[in-house]
């Protein structure tokens, strides 16, 4: 009975994973040299920025907020980045200075958040305004980087075999496992998930509300940040226009993943593997060939809709099961 | 209430305006060139018509507790569809009938997927954050499908009236949005509509057990929503004469919301301000008009708007208000116990 309960809890996580495993083998049928470990390694080298965001954002939305922020702050750090490099400061003051940004920004949006009582959406929508304004006012031209630490860490390629990942992936994976220890083993993390199941319960019970969500929207920030660098790394420039509308793969992703937007409910894990699902749509279109690049946005429109409407439908039957219960 | 919720808006657009006067002394000069109305101020209404249309629609949206994220796709999608009608027809071609199939086709698409949001919300009861979430993903992809990724020109002259022509010296849009706000206005001050709006935005299952049909309001104000991207969409496509899957209405959704936020209409839904959503349009647009006259350079527009929004937001929240614009009447009050000295801030504020 125990374990069955445990396996439920899993169900929206199981169904993405599920979901992964079926797209690739639906391409390793059809197309040859898809069933590559390649495949799946280039999966997490082209998408890493997007899994250091998606899981900064999964803590956001299980609060029950939202970071419409976070493309830009991506844009702004390789901006930041490249000008600084460029001007020839050192990386060891660079990346430091860099990842300082979206913590900053994530500071001031969470603490108009709960000091002033606006809302999430209006307040990350005003900081992803001004972190791309910003990046603009720095310069509004594409500047190369050129620094010899960024290309060691652009170009390395650590091997497996025959197969390899790069540096960025690396940086990726310890975000993961932090994050997930950060979720499931610390307070903070508890907080998280009591503040998204009810924001006024979290309260009575006495959890530090302010400052856990001043604390979330300032870790969101540092993903996004970090993602910056990353991000940095794979295109080797910093431009105003880089990621734009990051933010709505990142909540694609996590609502894939399982996340509820409501809050409360949702793993990190299960937004990695969305990531990861976003991405092999885009390399099923790759492989065929013959369709254009638009069908990644209808595929991921009905992938959306497949999953609201699963969970849609299985939160309703749960709900009817326990009030059942209640009246007998 | 009503005047306090609409005085700083206002404020903010008359503060906008009158910068420009410094700069240019001319600003507020309107007059008729060749029987057209010309002068900025009939340009920021024109320029902003889509803009405000749009707002009108999420104005209602908001009201009912929801919010549509999809009206920005839905945009590019009825230009797409207008675009894709008219197809080969020429300039040298008078007949009005393929302009009127466009306009069909075009705001067909735009109900349905109106309809479409409003029954994922209503229906199944999905989020409406979410269920719109997958039209504004997904939209930009059929909106390409239509025109095959293309940047679709359209060379079929009347088309171009409905955003570029005048009508009795007025821009035609500027009708279309005057049409559009009077019939939202009638609906919800002249009948129940507006009051039921109301309701289900406060409490969506007290309305239900009131004998107010939840469902069909809320279907309805994602439906009328959709309308009023759709005529957006027509209005952008026509002054550009060409339809572009990709951008047409990029952001149009965000900018929508801010302009209904800064008309002081909150996102937790319930009572709603029309006017003040036009306003917040308008503030919008001014702005950006604003940045070209003066001359500051264009990519400083999102900073200024950042800036704006967050002030605009500020002095609406009522914590800022109590905190930061009356420290000298709470001082006096410390002494006071707790529960009198907030009765003083609640008959204060």
């Amino acid at each position: 009975m125990m374990s069955w309960q445990l396996n439920k809890k899993y169900y929206p996580l199981l169904v993405t994973i599920g979901l992964f495993i079926l797209m690739f083998l639906y391409g390793s049928i059809n197309y040859t040299g898809f069933a590559s470990p390649q495949v799946v390694l280039n999966l997490f080298i082209d998408n890493a920025f997007l899994i250091i965001v998606a899981v900064g954002m999964t803590f956001v939305i299980l609060s029950g907020g939202i970071d419409l922020s976070v493309g830009s702050v991506i844009a702004l750090t390789s901006m930041v980045t490249a000008i600084l490099l460029q001007a020839n400061v050192s990386p060891v003051i660079v990346i430091p200075a860099a990842l300082l940004i979206g913590p900053i920004l994530g500071v001031m949006m969470g603490s108009l958040i709960h000091f002033y009582n606006l809302q999430p959406f209006i307040v990350t929508l005003a900081g992803m305004f001004l972190a791309r304004g910003l990046s603009y006012v720095i310069s509004v031209e594409t500047i190369a980087v050129s620094d010899p630490f960024f290309q060691f860490m652009a170009n390395t390629k650590i091997y497996f075999g025959n197969f390899y990942i790069s540096i960025s992936v690396l940086i990726a994976l310890a975000i993961v496992a932090a994050a997930i220890f950060l979720a499931h083993y610390t307070k903070f993390g508890r907080n998280v998930y009591a503040i998204g199941g009810n924001e006024q319960s979290a309260l009575l019970m006495g959890l530090p509300v302010g400052r856990t969500k001043i604390l979330i929207y300032t870790l969101s920030g540092f993903c996004s940040s970090l993602a910056g660098l990353v991000f940095t790394f794979y295109m080797l420039s910093g431009y105003g226009l880089h990621a734009n509308g990051l933010e709505l793969d990142a909540i694609a992703a996590v609502v894939i993943g399982g996340t509820l937007l409501t809050g409360g409910v949702g793993y990190v894990a299960g937004s990695v593997v969305g990531v990861l699902i976003l991405g092999i749509i885009q390399t099923l279109i790759v492989f065929e060939g013959t369709l254009s690049s638009w069908w990644t946005k209808i595929a991921i429109g009905v992938l959306l809709l497949l999953f609201i409407v699963f969970q849609r439908l299985s939160s309703v039957r749960g709900r009817s099961k326990s009030q059942t219960v209640t009246q007998h | 209430m009503l005047k306090s919720r609409l005085f700083w808006p206002i404020l903010v657009l008359v503060i906008i305006l009158a910068i420009n006067l410094f700069v240019d002394p001319g600003f507020f000069k309107v007059e008729v060139k060749n029987g057209h109305l010309t002068g900025s101020l009939v340009d920021i209404v024109n320029r902003g018509a889509p803009l405000i249309l749009i707002s009108i629609g999420m104005t209602l949206v908001i009201a009912t507790k929801g919010i549509d994220l999809g009206v920005g796709s839905v945009v590019a999608m009825s230009g797409a569809m207008a675009a894709m009608t008219i197809g080969q027809s020429m300039a040298s071609d008078t007949s009005l009938t393929p302009l009127f199939i466009a306009i069909a086709a075009a705001l067909g698409l735009s109900l349905a997927a109106g309809l479409w949001n409003g029954l994922l919300v209503s229906r199944i009861g999905i989020q409406p954050i979410v269920a719109t979430l997958i039209l504004m993903v997904a939209g930009r992809g059929i909106a390409q499908l239509i025109t095959n990724g293309q940047i679709t020109t359209i060379y079929y002259e009347p088309y171009s009236f409905i955003g570029g022509g005048y009508l009795l010296t007025i821009p035609f849009s500027v009708y279309l949005v005057a049409a559009v706000l009077a019939i939202a206005l009638f609906m919800t001050k002249k009948t129940a509509l507006g009051l039921f709006i109301q309701s289900v935005g406060s409490n969506p299952e007290a309305s239900r057990l009131a004998g107010i049909n939840s469902k069909n309001i809320i279907l309805l104000v994602y439906v009328f929503s959709g309308f009023c991207a759709g005529v957006g969409g027509l209005i952008l496509s026509s002054n550009v004469a060409s339809a572009d899957g990709n951008n047409a209405g990029l952001w149009f959704e965000l900018d929508a919301i801010l302009a209904v936020v800064i008309g002081g209409t909150s996102l937790m839904g319930g009572r709603f301000f029309l006017m003040g959503s036009v306003i917040g349009a308008l503030i919008i647009q001014s702005l950006t008009t604003t940045i070209y006259s003066i001359g500051i350079p264009p990519e400083t527009n999102l900073l200024v708007k950042a800036i704006v929004v967050i002030i605009v937001c500020l002095l609406q929240s009522s914590e800022f208000r109590q905190k930061v614009l009356r420290p000298r009447t709470r001082k006096p009050l410390k002494k006071e116990p707790e529960n009198s000295s907030n009765e003083q801030e609640v008959k204060i504020s």
